[in-house]
């Protein structure tokens, strides 16, 4: 299959971007946007709709199964994984690849997403004690340890930014995962810092609800979460 | 005390079991990696990991647990490196239990599945996604020593090689990846960088973001590697767009079974053959009587796994993600229909030589998880390998502990350097992968893989940069050793040499002397009582 896109090009420290045409002849009926990336690289000898070289397109990849987070982009404008979106579902093209505009961009498509983790540090997200979870709470823990830090759901977010107060959906299975488990000593910090950071900046517009490439029922990690550390409900003993 | 930071490369199990022993006993250190952990391939892991809990009321012990890795491995493992790892085993598995990880429960108490190679249920598993489960449970708590300072991230930054002095390794250089500036960090090295995927993009279950350039590159530094010939082919695996996708072996743990179609009947091989242990033999049997079937005349060229007898419930509670996958990505639905399956490239059993305490050849280098050879001998047994990586790491670490540490410095900048891949690397890799692949198939013989030499050494002159030089390097390594191996044991088959010979029950040891490679063979320790 012939497949085109357009491709926002960001060399390194440079201040502006710029779209590239890039078309390319693939064997694989089921090609995703990822395989179509390596394949562009793999080619050091293409050249762009207007007969200049493309060159190596850095973007960010690891399992190329849905399982890592790396791959995320924006494809056609929303927020996906380039490892499960396949070309055959996106329409003729050319498809337009951009990198993740809420971080700062590295390179191309690489997008620097350290402010993700940092809000994870400054929400204390960790365990100080030794745990022994109850079989009605491994579903929770299981699906809150399922996110893959990709940072889709900040993407589509109104009222994320990196740096700022709202830490994002992102924030939320990490803590979902032990807020119930905290030590003692930690619960009203931690709780404070959840219901100022996580709960408190959503706007429940639910934008980010069906953007999850992991699928992470984000709706029900929160109702959890509030009720823990909101609304302080004691979990079931 | 001196406050030497030790230099982790890697942030994968063994990384992070490494970097959190050595902040648990209050010594700093810097975890490096290329990506973070998030991306690691540790995430990938599905089926479980192994410990002798014997939660499920079998008699299970370390012993068994010894004695079937041993066995799996073909007796090419070192036995008293094995006892440790499955003696530690039930420790591990608690402690992870204790930082929160859902392993899979039933009636309000853990449960063990069966993984091949291995008569008792010994496999604790969270569902389908065992390692991104242990892998977020470990991120977690070594977030906490983030937020101390003991653990510093290094998280988008490439190895670039060990600093050596007067023989002994006190630092390491890497390069960020995403400005280009370059580091020396002084303090002694742990290298859990992970397998050789990248030295066959496509052809893996792994991530060919492990492109195996840590190992080519402390290769070409005069450190010795072993066992580069074994190569585990996993049975079931599935091609999927870049890559190849695994089917857990979880698969036949909960009751699938390996099936071909022989004059218009399905013949469930693996049964017929192996009564005992069926289609849960281990691996590499596994994967060359498939190979075998495919050819045989009276059979149909294609293998197909039969999970269709399976029950709704364990569909819904412990193989979700596996029907999810197979929907996806084949469009076939396993509880209805047979999955196509054939064996594709899954581990490296062989890599960084170390001994017992996970000490390179080089004094003040150490390696574990799936970058190093030990404990999985001709042939790893499902679920071993995560238990490995992280009882590897958290070994390495006391026994770096152990020892009189380096003096403290601080990293200094080296500037600008320029970047280590060239344009042309990715279709390089391409074309080294398929001379590569001519030798190290699943059943190889002595033509073949000096045909596939040739095929390296034609590439050689293209190798225009030092880091594809250092991995045609490794890669002539790789045939080398198998070449040399005239026998057949675990995953190397050789049709030239079917036998299992005792005189070559010993370990290949591999060094590069400038272009030269040397090939030795290392007798296997004796077992000592405990
Ligand atoms: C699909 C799949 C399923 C599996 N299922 C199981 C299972 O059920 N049970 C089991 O026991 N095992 C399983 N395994 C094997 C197991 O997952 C791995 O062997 C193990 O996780 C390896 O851990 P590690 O810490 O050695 O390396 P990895 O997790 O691979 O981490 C390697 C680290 O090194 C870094 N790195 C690599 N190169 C560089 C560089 N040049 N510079 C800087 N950093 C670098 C990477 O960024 C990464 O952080 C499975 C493997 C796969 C692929
Ligand atoms: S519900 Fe709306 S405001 Fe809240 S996290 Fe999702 S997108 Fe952001
Ligand atoms: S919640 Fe979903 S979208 Fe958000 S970071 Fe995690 S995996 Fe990505
Ligand atoms: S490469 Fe891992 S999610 Fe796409």
């Amino acid at each position: 299959m012939k497949a085109r896109f357009e491709i926002l090009r960001h060399r390194r420290g440079a201040a502006e971007s710029r779209w590239q045409r890039v078309e390319i002849e693939l064997p694989d009926e089921n090609a995703t946007v990822a395989t179509a990336l390596a394949a562009i690289n793999a080619r050091p000898d293409l050249k762009d709709a207007e007969g200049a070289p493309v060159g190596h397109v850095a973007w960010d990849c690891s399992c190329l199964q849905k399982k890592c987070g790396a791959c995320a982009m924006r494809i056609d404008g929303v927020p996906r994984l380039a490892c499960d979106t396949r070309l055959s579902e996106l329409g003729a093209g050319p498809v337009r690849l951009e990198p993740l505009k809420k971080f700062p961009v590295v390179e191309d498509l690489v997008v620097d997403r350290t402010a993700m983790f940092d809000n994870l540090r400054q929400l204390h997200s960790w365990l100080d004690r030794e745990v022994r979870l109850r079989e009605d709470q491994v579903d929770v823990a299981y699906e809150a340890s399922r996110c893959l830090q990709c940072g889709c759901c900040l993407e589509v977010c109104p009222n994320f930014m990196p740096g700022e107060r709202f830490a994002g959906t992102a924030a939320l299975p990490p803590l979902a995962r032990l807020i119930e488990e905290l030590a003692p000593s930690k619960k009203e910090e931690v709780y404070r810092l959840y219901t100022r950071r996580v709960y408190e900046g959503c706007g429940k517009s639910l934008a980010c609800r069906n953007i999850c490439p992991a699928g992470i029922d984000v709706e029900k990690l929160l109702v959890n979460s509030n009720a823990i550390a909101v609304w302080k409900r004691m979990g079931k003993r | 005390m001196n406050n030497e930071r030790i230099n982790i490369v890697g942030a994968g199990l063994g990384g992070l079991a490494a970097a959190i022993r050595l902040a648990e006993a209050g010594r700093p250190c810097r975890l490096i990696s290329l990506q973070p952990s998030e991306r690691a391939q540790s995430v990938l892991a599905e089926g479980g990991i192994n410990a002798a809990l014997d939660l499920m009321g079998e008699g299970d012990t370390p012993e068994e647990h010894c004695a079937d890795t041993l066995k799996g491995g073909v007796y090419l493992a070192d036995p008293n490196a094995v006892a440790g790892l499955t003696r530690g085993a039930p420790d591990i598995v608690r402690w992870l239990a204790g930082l929160g990880v859902p392993f899979q429960m039933e009636n309000g108490g853990m449960i063990q599945r069966s993984f091949g190679g291995q008569k008792k249920r010994r496999t604790a598993y969270a569902r389908s996604s065992t390692g991104k489960a242990l892998m977020t449970a470990l991120i977690d708590a070594a977030r906490r020593h983030e937020a101390s300072g003991l653990i510093e991230r290094w998280p988008h930054h490439a190895f670039a090689g060990l600093t050596v002095e007067g023989g002994v390794c006190v630092g390491l250089r890497v390069r960020d990846a995403w400005t280009g500036e370059g580091f020396a960090l002084p303090g002694r090295v742990i290298l859990c960088s992970g397998g050789l995927n990248g030295f066959f993009p496509e052809r893996t279950t792994g991530t060919v973001a492990n492109a195996g350039d840590v190992t080519a590159t402390v290769f070409a530094q005069g450190v010795r590697l072993a066992n580069l010939e074994f190569i585990q082919y996993h049975p079931t695996t599935i091609g999927i767009s870049g890559k190849r996708c695994l089917i857990s072996e979880a698969a036949r743990g909960e009751g699938g079974r390996l099936c071909v179609r022989r004059g218009g009947e399905l013949w469930y091989f693996m049964e017929e053959l192996y009564p005992e242990l069926g289609n849960l033999m281990p691996r590499d049997v596994v994967s060359r009587e498939m190979t075998r079937v495919v050819r045989r005349e009276d059979c149909e060229g294609q293998v197909y796994l039969d999970m269709r007898a399976l029950p709704a419930e364990i569909w819904a509670r412990r193989l979700s993600d596996l029907r999810e996958e197979c929907r996806h990505y084949l469009a076939i639905d396993p509880a209805a229909e047979l999955i196509p399956v054939e064996p594709g490239i899954h581990f490296f059993m062989g890599g960084i030589d170390v001994d017992a305490n996970h000490r390179a050849s080089l004094p003040g280098l150490w390696a574990a998880g799936e970058c190093a050879c030990q404990y999985h001998g001709a042939n790893r047994l499902g679920a071993n390998s995560m238990l490995g990586a992280i009882y590897g790491g958290q070994r390495a670490a006391d026994d770096l502990m152990a020892q009189p540490g380096l003096d403290a410095g601080e990293p200094v900048s080296l500037g600008i350097l320029p970047p280590m891949e060239a344009p042309g690397d990715d279709a390089f890799a391409l074309e080294l992968r398929d001379a590569l692949l001519g030798g190290l198939g699943m059943l190889r013989d002595a033509a073949r893989i000096e045909a596939a030499l040739a095929a390296v050494d034609a590439l050689a002159a293209r190798a225009d940069t030092e880091r594809c030089r250092n991995r045609l390097a490794l890669g002539r390594a790789m045939l080398l050793a198998a070449l040399s191996r005239r026998e057949s044991r675990g995953a190397h088959t050789r049709t030239d040499f079917p036998e299992r010979d005792e005189g070559f029950r010993k370990t290949t040891v591999i060094s590069r002397r400038g272009d030269a490679i040397a090939i030795e063979y290392r007798a296997i320790p004796e077992e000592v009582e405990a």
